[in-house]
């Protein structure tokens, strides 16, 4: 019994260090190679830097595939900008949220993002000659006598017939590029162009041709969007929030763990060994459920485990009592524990019924709060609770240090 | 056994003395709402040394007449204005950025919110607060009794108010992590509440005590050691990044660590003398 039980106090609380370095620092073993948690989670934009969008549908009653369609051409759109781990998700019925890290210029985004695309040539008389449906491909080139960048069409054949009379028709006359509401461009046609090709000039230069093609490229959209949250986080914000958050967060939990450990003695060490537990179970959970680690997620999370070591006070307090009034070690451990498990789990379940309710009527950020507010109080329910109790009894079963003064008498 | 009970009306005076200082200024000078709530733009600068405020407010002004420029933290500033565009965003910040020779990333953050999404976060905030507490009273009803369920919901609101006083004091503007540290405060009371409850049901069971107004001593004397060592671990990690964090979190510790004191304050101090109260006035009726 004692030796069997000093046998699973060593190698648990071995397995427990040993996990708690590896997934801290990452390790290597032979062929296999385990990255540390820290690189494993994802970041969020606040803490990555880049630009944030939510384009709103203006359009009323919009059928779920235009929407969808929507959602792709944003996403062609805002892959042409060419940063990887760029997001566009629907939000709710009229909302796409656009994530682009990285990128600093909401301007910039918004132009590439939110434009409705619809391109239109113009004829002097107001008349429309084709639009963005007539073109085919949409490339960038170099005019051969002014040297500018300018989007070179190629149409298609419907639309070089279209193209090839009207120019014909207005020779020596100005024709109007417009890109929604703005002209792009309103060159004077020389000569009438037959085989189907047209340039739109006037791009400042060989970056604006580029969005302006790729825009026209991709399409236009068949809704009308607007802007209704454009945040641009800084490069330099997110570089400090990470390593001062690191930081805090290992100041907090040592000061945690020495106190646990000095209040407490033999249970308070324990509670720091389920207190790792906690930890590494908790971001495994944020790894796995693939959830974005934001900037008050980790103010969140360093609350909870300050948090979470309460169900341990709880049961240690009661441990202490049992103690006092002279009972035996075991059954103190076994009576702390039931005594305090009716608090432990009244409190945490109206904490909980606060946290769903955030998530589910909550928006935005707070979702993210209330969902790292759940697991926080799930996990250290179980380790609090489970690993805590198993440690505590096979450490007593042990028979190392059978004065109760060293378990709170 | 303490005797905290008898002298409710001094913790009710304290309780009420800020609460109504805190309610006074926020009718003086009201809630700063933020952009989240209240629709607009955020510019968000590091000056990076010491500086006058008064000499930005000005270049700020030319760009929005009612702009609102406000020293944080590490020495950062952020401008609200309702009609800043995207396009006079960085015509404001070079201007700025000339002035204090400022580098490029030391434009922070920048954001901007429309007036719909404003109204939309503010009803949902409403929304989830009122469901929340009204599904917590019905638990601990059921689970304790409706006394008791009140008197965790009143000491809720203190905790709630006192927080509040602090966003209206500092004028830290209130947005999103506002419902997020509200809610985050409305777990730690109610647990820190529901703990010293515990003891009550308990010693009540086993009929120990005489009269309520013991029970009631008794029980917080018997959870003090556990509340004392909660509030502190609590406070270890959330006062590490209050005190190293980036100033956007900092603003957001803050209120989160008065609110995670008042909440244990409230338990003893609040709710456990409100049920005594109530269940004396039963007695006597």
């Amino acid at each position: 019994m004692k030796n069997k039980s000093k046998i699973t106090f060593i190698i648990s609380a071995l397995l427990i260090i040993f996990c708690a370095y590896a997934l801290s620092s990452g390790l290597i073993l032979g062929d296999y190679q385990i990255s540390s948690i820290g690189k494993a989670l994802k970041l969020g934009l606040d803490l990555k830097g880049g630009v944030y969008i939510e384009e709103e549908i203006v359009d009323k009653n919009v059928d779920k595939d235009t929407i969808n369609r929507t959602k792709e051409l944003l996403e062609l759109r805002v892959n042409n900008l060419g940063v990887s781990e760029s997001t566009v998700v629907l939000t709710n019925q009229n909302r796409i949220r656009i994530e682009i890290p990285g990128i600093y210029d909401a301007k910039k985004a918004l132009d590439v993002v939110g434009k409705t695309g619809k391109l239109r040539f113009v004829g002097p008389n107001n008349d429309e000659i084709i639009t963005g449906d007539d073109v085919k491909e949409a490339t960038v080139g170099v005019d051969q006598r002014t040297n500018a960048p300018v989007v070179q069409l190629k149409l298609k054949d419907s639309g070089a017939k279209k193209f090839a009379e009207a120019t014909s028709k207005y020779v020596g006359k100005v024709i109007t590029i417009y890109m929604d509401d703005d002209v792009v461009s309103a060159p004077q046609v020389n000569e009438a162009i037959p085989n189907g090709e047209a340039i739109i000039s006037g791009s400042k230069d060989i970056e604006e041709a580029k969005r302006l093609a790729g825009i026209i490229q991709s399409g236009a959209l068949p809704v009308k969007l607007q802007a209704a949250t454009v945040k641009t986080i800084g490069a330099s914000l997110g570089s400090e929030a990470i390593p001062t958050s690191k930081k805090a967060a290992v100041i907090g939990i040592l000061l945690v763990m020495i106190f646990m450990a000095l209040y407490y003695r033999i249970p308070g060490l324990i509670a720091d060994l389920a207190l790792a537990v906690y930890i590494m179970l908790t971001l495994l959970i944020f790894v796995g459920i693939n959830a974005t680690l934001t900037l008050p997620g980790i103010a969140g999370l360093l609350l909870s485990i300050g948090m979470a070591v309460d169900a341990n006070v709880l049961i240690f307090e009661r441990i202490k009592e049992e103690l006092k009034l002279g009972k035996s070690l075991k059954t103190a451990i076994d009576q702390g524990f039931s005594r305090a498990f009716s608090s432990i789990f009244d409190g945490n379940i109206t904490t909980l019924i606060a946290a769903f309710t955030l998530n589910f009527l909550g928006t935005g950020s707070v979702k993210g709060f209330a969902l790292t507010l759940i697991i926080g109080v799930l996990c250290s329910m179980f380790t609090a609770i489970t690993i805590t109790r198993f440690l505590l009894k096979s450490f007593a079963n042990t028979g190392w240090i059978k004065n109760t003064k060293f378990y709170g008498a | 056994m303490f005797k905290i009970v008898e002298k409710s009306k001094l913790w009710f005076s304290i309780s009420i003395a800020i609460i109504v200082i805190g309610m006074a200024t926020w009718a003086f000078r009201g809630l700063n709402l933020g952009v989240d709530f209240k629709g607009g733009t955020v510019v968000t600068i590091r000056i990076g040394k010491a500086f006058d405020i008064t000499e930005i407010r000005p270049i700020a002004e030319k760009y929005d007449s009612q702009a609102i420029v406000r020293e944080i933290e590490g020495n950062e500033i952020t401008i609200t204005g309702q009609s800043l565009t995207q396009e006079e965003i960085p015509q404001l910040f070079s201007e700025i950025k000339a002035k204090y020779n400022l580098q490029d990333n030391d434009l922070r953050e920048t954001e901007h919110i429309g007036p719909s999404i404003g109204s939309e976060t503010r009803r949902s905030a409403f929304i989830s607060v009122v469901v929340a507490v009204f599904l917590m009273l019905v638990y601990i009803s059921f689970r304790f009794e409706y006394k008791s369920g009140v008197a965790a919901i009143l000491a809720l609101l203190h905790d709630v108010l006192v927080t509040i006083s602090v966003y209206v004091l500092l004028q830290i503007p209130v947005n999103n992590s506002f419902i997020a540290a509200m809610l985050t405060i409305l777990g730690y009371s109610i647990n820190d509440t529901i703990v010293v409850f515990d003891r009550i049901r308990e010693n009540n069971k086993l009929g120990k005590y005489k009269d309520f107004t013991t029970l009631a001593n008794a029980s917080i004397t018997q959870t003090l050691a556990r509340s004392i060592n909660t509030v502190l671990t609590t406070l270890f990690t959330i006062t590490s990044i209050y005190i190293l964090g980036v100033p956007s979190i900092k603003e957001f510790a803050l209120p989160l660590i008065v609110g995670i004191l008042s909440g244990t304050y409230s338990s003893i101090f609040i709710a456990t003398p409100i049920w005594m109260l109530w269940k004396n006035k039963g007695l006597k009726a």
